[in-house]
């Protein structure tokens, strides 16, 4: 069953396209076999280099125009290493990056920078990734200075109208960043980032600094710009209330892998990784209808980061599935496609889920 | 259904809350709050982050207190351990612990309540700790404050218990292991330790798994829930999350702008608060059962500048009830106590029985 399966896989990547036959556009971003290492050395006196733990490790999906991707999984599973390589602010050790078809590992410096004015970032803590000598009208000007837009009216234009767009009013332009809340210098970040017209937007966490009540604001602006101007959004976040609200495809990755791959509906109603699961039924939930109604899955331990390399499944020590089976202790599941467009790396994917149901 | 005949064959109490100072607790009350007021004076300007704060938590309850940041959670909780620091000050009110008041303002005196009357978790363990001493020395420095008699190998011995409690494996070894050396999860388990060495009958845990992950956040929190039955320990849980709050709370309290404005049974609270700030704020978080109806209702505006508050209700240029409306400007509401007794439900709103009344009809209709 599997084998064919992975037959049926070679030079298929768990991309939107997937399980389609017919020709589709060219994704706007492909991130394919994404190797990231952090070399440490054995001690602070000890210089020889010990074999790194990869940051991530072999990452590979597919986002499409238009659509809201979501990178989900606890600290240190990868998620923020894969957005900085994604925009080359950090070169991965292997693999590629497409954007729009082009494979910006390969591309001039210069031809970089142009490329990175059409995909921008929103940082998650608006606190610190503004200047507090600038004003607003500055903050948002800078990238327009940067990449070399001359025209002083033009630029004012642009400024002006994206300020606007994020629902800042005219009296607040010269304000700096002290003077705003939160969320409103969440919104002057996100006119930073959009100034320069940008396809793609990485979104790191953008709401998870702000109170419940501005976090709703913030999002519903994210979506109602993503409708105007037509952006795609690769979004980083832990909290998977967000992700389920706010992502189209999501990829659940766990020490610098993908674990699931899925579209929402799927992931959250039929997640087949026990990782996955673990993951869902360890959020809290604000209705208490729907939490005496389902099973809980807490599992124990504690991530704990790879030494190196290592044989079988890297989620293994914590799995109350695979825990005690040889082949999880032996063999790396690959992430296969167990149905159109839902991708699991698991030996035994949904038999957690069957044996909760019976008991 | 049967409940809410039930509900309809009770009484409903409607009336203005009326704590005076010395009102004996109830028997099985170990806190009461009164009147709590903590200010912050800073170049001239009063921030008044805590307003008229009241209320009572029973012996092993569970209160959640939910509140935007700078609602005043974190001050209400430092004040009721005598923790404020100038420029802040307790500027009125008092703490009863097992019926006995708290010396607020007598900070040698407060530490011998602080830790074994009451134990405090902080948000994050990491600066809670003291990097250079060991874990061992800073749960022994816990359980020696307040038992000063007692052998060193006995210290020890309590101290690997208290770490076996909190599910730290090989708790001997890592006694002499220092903060840095554990993780962010093992680092809260270790305060909880502390704050339970005495066995306090109240814990005041002010955003315990807010800098963790959400599995470790369910495994902090499903060994609260242990520890806590298991010592019969009252929890005051001050976080921002209401997930948490459905899943741990007996009761609900909810703080805006330095007041309690609302306090109601959990089960109360969830299925429709009667304040509209409460309403307003359960209804901005996402949920999966209402994916495709649009927009997130999100509340308008942001919280009010608290060294500016307005003469009425703080919450009123944001509601969607009491906006413009001349009582709401003009007028701080008063608690109204709601429901059958014993029902727990206080609300600050100036159309809280309105609210109440309608949403019990409605409830009966459905």
């Amino acid at each position: 069953m599997s084998d064919s399966y992975r037959q049926g896989l070679v030079g298929r990547t768990p991309g939107n396209t997937a399980g389609t036959d017919s020709p589709s556009p060219v994704p706007l971003l492909q991130v394919q076999d994404l190797v990231k290492a952090f070399p440490r050395r054995a001690g602070l006196f000890d210089r020889r280099a010990v074999s790194p733990p990869r940051a991530v490790d072999g990452v590979s999906f597919d986002v499409a125009r238009g659509e809201t991707f979501g990178l989900v999984g606890e600290s240190g599973c990868g998620k923020s290493t894969i957005a900085r390589c994604v925009l080359y602010l950090m070169r991965p050790d292997s693999g590629q990056v497409r954007f729009d078809g082009t494979d910006i590992g390969q591309v001039s410096t210069k031809d970089l920078r142009r490329l990175r004015q059409r995909m921008q970032m929103v940082f998650q803590d608006p606190f610190t990734t503004l200047d507090s000598r600038m004003s607003a009208y500055d903050i948002v000007a800078e990238p327009l200075l940067i990449h070399g837009v001359r025209g002083k009216d033009e630029r004012d234009d642009r400024v002006r109208q994206i300020l606007s767009l994020v629902g800042l009013i005219e009296d607040q332009f010269n304000r700096r960043p002290h003077e705003f809340s939160g969320g409103q210098r969440q919104r002057i970040g996100l006119a930073r980032a959009l100034v320069l017209n940008p396809e793609l937007v990485i979104l790191d966490e953008p709401v998870s600094a702000l109170d419940v009540s501005i976090q709703a604001q913030v999002l519903n602006l994210l979506r109602d710009l993503q409708q105007r101007l037509g952006l795609t959004y690769l979004f980083i976040v832990h909290d998977l209330t967000i992700a389920e609200y706010f992502c189209d495809r999501l990829a659940v990755l766990y020490l610098g892998a993908v674990m699931e791959l899925a579209d929402r509906e799927t992931l959250f109603r039929e997640p087949l990784h026990p990782y996955t699961d673990a993951l869902l039924s360890a959020v809290p939930v604000p209705d208490r209808r729907r939490q005496r109604r389902r099973q809980r899955v807490i599992i124990k331990g504690e991530v704990v980061p790879l030494s190196g390399p290592q044989p079988g499944c890297r989620f293994r020590p914590r799995c109350p599935v695979g825990r005690d089976r040889e082949t999880c202790a032996n063999v790396e599941p690959p992430l296969r496609e167990v149905s159109p467009g839902h991708w699991v790396a698991c030996h035994f994917a949904g038999e957690l889920r069957n044996t909760t149901v019976i008991a | 259904m049967s409940d809410s005949k039930a509900i309809g064959a009770r009484a409903t109490r409607t009336s203005k809350v009326e704590h005076t100072a010395g009102d004996p607790p109830e028997a099985e009350t170990v806190l009461s709050v009164r009147h709590i007021q903590t200010e912050f004076v800073t170049r001239g300007t009063v921030v008044r982050a805590v307003r008229d704060v009241s209320f009572d938590v029973k012996r092993a309850q569970k209160v959640g207190i939910v509140g935007e940041s700078g609602s005043g959670k974190s001050a209400l909780a430092l004040s009721i351990l005598g923790l404020i620091e100038p420029p802040g000050r307790v500027t009125g009110g008092s703490v009863w612990l097992n019926g006995r008041e708290v010396p607020l303002r007598d900070d040698r005196r407060m530490g011998r309540v602080r830790g074994r009357e009451i134990g405090l978790v902080f948000q994050d363990p990491m600066t809670a700790l003291d990097p250079v001493q060991s874990i061992g020395d800073q749960v022994a420095e816990g359980i020696r404050r307040h038992q000063r008699r007692i052998s060193r190998k006995a210290v020890r011995r309590m101290a690997v218990q208290l770490l076996q409690d909190v599910e730290i494996p090989m708790a001997d070894h890592r006694l002499d292991d220092y903060p840095h050396q554990y993780s962010g999860g093992m680092r809260q388990r270790i305060m909880i330790a502390i704050a339970l060495a005495n066995s306090p009958d109240v814990l005041i845990a002010d955003e315990p798994t807010t800098a963790l992950d959400v599995i470790t956040q369910a495994q902090i929190m499903d060994l609260l829930e242990r520890l806590v039955a298991e010592h019969h320990t009252a929890v005051i849980l001050i976080t921002h999350n209401l997930g948490l709050v459905a899943e741990f709370c007996d009761v609900v309290q909810v703080m805006y702008a330095g007041r309690l404005v609302e306090r109601s049974g959990v089960d109360d609270i969830f299925d429709g608060a009667t304040h509209p700030y409460t309403e307003a704020l359960l209804r901005s978080v996402p949920r999966s059962d209402h994916l495709e109806s649009g927009p997130l209702p999100s509340i308008s505006g942001a919280p009010p500048n608290l060294a500016a508050l307005p003469r009425g209700c703080a919450f009123e240029p944001r509601c969607p009830i009491g906006h413009g409306r001349e009582v709401c400007i003009q007028e701080q509401p008063m608690p109204i106590l709601l429901g059958p007794p014993g029902a727990e439900m206080r609300v600050e709103c100036h159309f809280a029985s309105e609210r109440y009344e309608r949403a019990r009809a409605e409830g009966e209709t459905r």
